[in-house]
C-alpha cells in the first residue's frame, strides 16, 4: 500500500514540474505541440525509471563501499549522460520506430534536472531499490502528465490576441501558474 | 578581445539568461521565495560559472571535440561539489537548507553548460572570465528581483526586514509554487515591454 501511495504522491502531490520546479526547461521548451510533448514525456518516463535504478546501484555498491559518497554529484551526472547515450544506441539498433519517435528528445534529457533531481532525492531519503524505482517512475509520469496538459493549453492560446509584451513565455508562465494552482488541490490527497 | 564592460553589459541586459534566453529556469523558480535565497543561489551559480568558464577556456585546446560535453560536465560538477562544501561549512544553515536540493542541481543548470559551449570553448581565459561575471550578474540580479517581488508582496518583507505593517493583508500565494510562475511571467512581460519600447 505504501508503494502505491509513493507513486501517487510523486505523480500528483509532489509533481516535479509544478510543485518542485524540476525539469522546467523542457517543460517550457518542447511544449508547443501535444505530439512533441507526448514524445518528450515518454522519453523521460523511460530514462528516469532506468536512471533511478542505475544510480541506486552506483551509489550503494560503488560509492558507499569506497567511502567516496561526496563524489555523488559527479558520478550521477556521468552515469546519466552515459545511460542516455546507451539507450539511444540501443534503440537505434533494436527498435528503429521507437527511436524515430523519441530520437531527438533523448540527448536533451541529460540536462533535464528532474533526472538528476530524482537520483539525489532517492539518495537523500535513503530509499530502498523498489522505492527508488517507483519514485523515479512516478515522478516521470507526473512530468509527462504536466507537459502534455500544458501543451494542450498552449495550443489553444497560441493565436489569441494579447499585448505584445505578453507574447510567448510570459503567457506560458502564467498558464503554468494556473495549472500549478490546480495541482495544489491534490495537496490534501495523501 | 572585446571590451570587458561590453561583455558584462551583454550578460546583464542584451543576453540576460533569465529574461531573454529563458534558461536556467528551475532554480529561478524554485528558490526565489525570498530575496536572500535568490541572492544565495545567484552568487553560488555565478561562482561556479566563472570558475568553470575560466578552466574550460584554458583546457579547450586539449579536449578532443567528440568528448567535450562530458569533459565540460566533469569540470562543472567538480566546482559544484566545492561550492556545496563551502556553503555547508560557512553559509547560515537556514540558507543552506532552503537551497537544499538545488545546490547539486547547479550541475544541470543550462546557463553554465550553455556558456561553456557557446563562449568559453571559443574564447580566451580573460574574455571567458568576464563573460562569466556578466552572465552570473545577470542571473543573480534576475533572481534577486524575483525574490524581492515575491517576498514583498507575499510576506511584506524585504531581505527579511519587515516593510509593510504586519496587519497588511499578505498574498501568500506568491510565496507558494504558483506564485513563482506568476511573478516571473509578469516580470518577463515588463522586461519585454521596456525592451520593445527602447528598440
Amino acid at each position: 500500500m505504501s508503494y502505491v501511495l509513493l507513486v501517487l504522491a510523486a505523480i500528483f502531490v509532489n509533481n516535479y514540474v509544478l510543485s518542485q520546479f524540476l525539469g522546467i526547461c523542457p517543460f517550457l521548451g518542447v511544449s508547443k505541440k501535444v505530439e512533441t510533448a507526448a514524445g518528450m514525456g515518454a522519453a523521460v518516463i523511460f530514462v528516469m525509471t532506468l536512471a533511478s535504478a542505475v544510480t541506486y546501484f552506483v551509489y550503494n555498491l560503488i560509492l558507499v563501499n569506497l567511502g567516496i559518497e561526496y563524489l555523488y554529484n559527479i558520478a550521477f551526472i556521468l552515469v546519466i549522460a552515459a545511460l542516455v547515450q546507451l539507450v539511444e544506441m540501443f534503440l537505434k539498433k533494436s527498435s528503429p520506430s521507437l527511436y524515430q519517435a523519441l530520437g531527438v528528445y533523448l540527448p536533451l534529457i541529460t540536462t533535464n534536472c528532474a533526472v538528476l533531481g530524482v537520483a539525489v532525492t532517492n539518495m537523500q531519503r535513503d530509499y530502498n531499490f523498489l522505492q527508488s524505482v517507483l519514485n523515479g517512475f512516478g515522478g516521470a509520469v507526473g512530468f509527462a502528465l504536466a507537459i502534455v496538459l500544458f501543451a494542450g493549453i498552449r495550443e489553444r492560446i497560441q493565436y489569441n490576441n494579447m499585448p505584445k509584451a505578453f507574447e510567448g513565455f510570459p503567457t506560458a508562465l502564467v498558464a503554468a501558474g494556473l495549472m500549478s494552482i490546480a495541482f495544489l488541490g491534490f495537496q490534501g490527497l495523501i | 578581445m572585446a571590451n570587458p564592460l561590453k561583455i558584462i553589459k551583454n550578460g546583464i541586459i542584451d543576453e540576460n539568461p533569465t529574461f531573454v534566453q529563458v534558461i536556467g529556469m528551475c532554480p529561478t523558480l524554485a528558490v526565489t521565495s525570498s530575496a536572500i535565497n535568490g541572492l544565495g543561489m545567484g552568487v553560488s551559480t555565478a561562482a561556479v560559472l566563472i570558475c568553470a568558464n575560466v578552466v574550460i577556456s584554458l583546457i579547450r585546446n586539449f579536449i578532443p571535440d567528440k568528448v567535450r560535453i562530458p569533459a565540460f560536465v566533469v569540470v562543472i560538477a567538480s566546482f559544484v561539489t566545492i561550492v556545496d562544501f563551502i556553503l555547508q561549512a560557512y553559509a547560515p544553515s537556514s540558507l543552506y537548507n532552503a537551497l537544499g536540493l538545488y545546490i547539486p542541481l547547479i550541475v544541470v543548470n543550462c546557463i553554465i553548460l550553455g556558456r561553456a559551449e557557446a563562449f568559453a570553448s571559443k574564447n580566451g581565459a580573460v574574455a571567458s572570465f568576464f563573460d562569466g561575471v556578466g552572465q552570473g550578474l545577470g542571473f543573480t540580479i534576475a533572481l534577486c528581483v524575483l525574490g524581492l517581488v515575491r517576498e514583498f508582496i507575499g510576506a511584506g518583507t524585504a531581505f527579511g526586514v519587515q516593510i509593510l505593517p504586519e496587519t497588511f493583508p499578505q498574498t501568500l500565494i506568491l510565496i507558494m509554487a504558483p506564485g513563482a510562475f506568476f511573478a516571473l511571467g509578469m516580470l518577463m512581460a515588463l522586461f519585454n515591454y521596456f525592451r520593445n519600447k527602447k528598440a
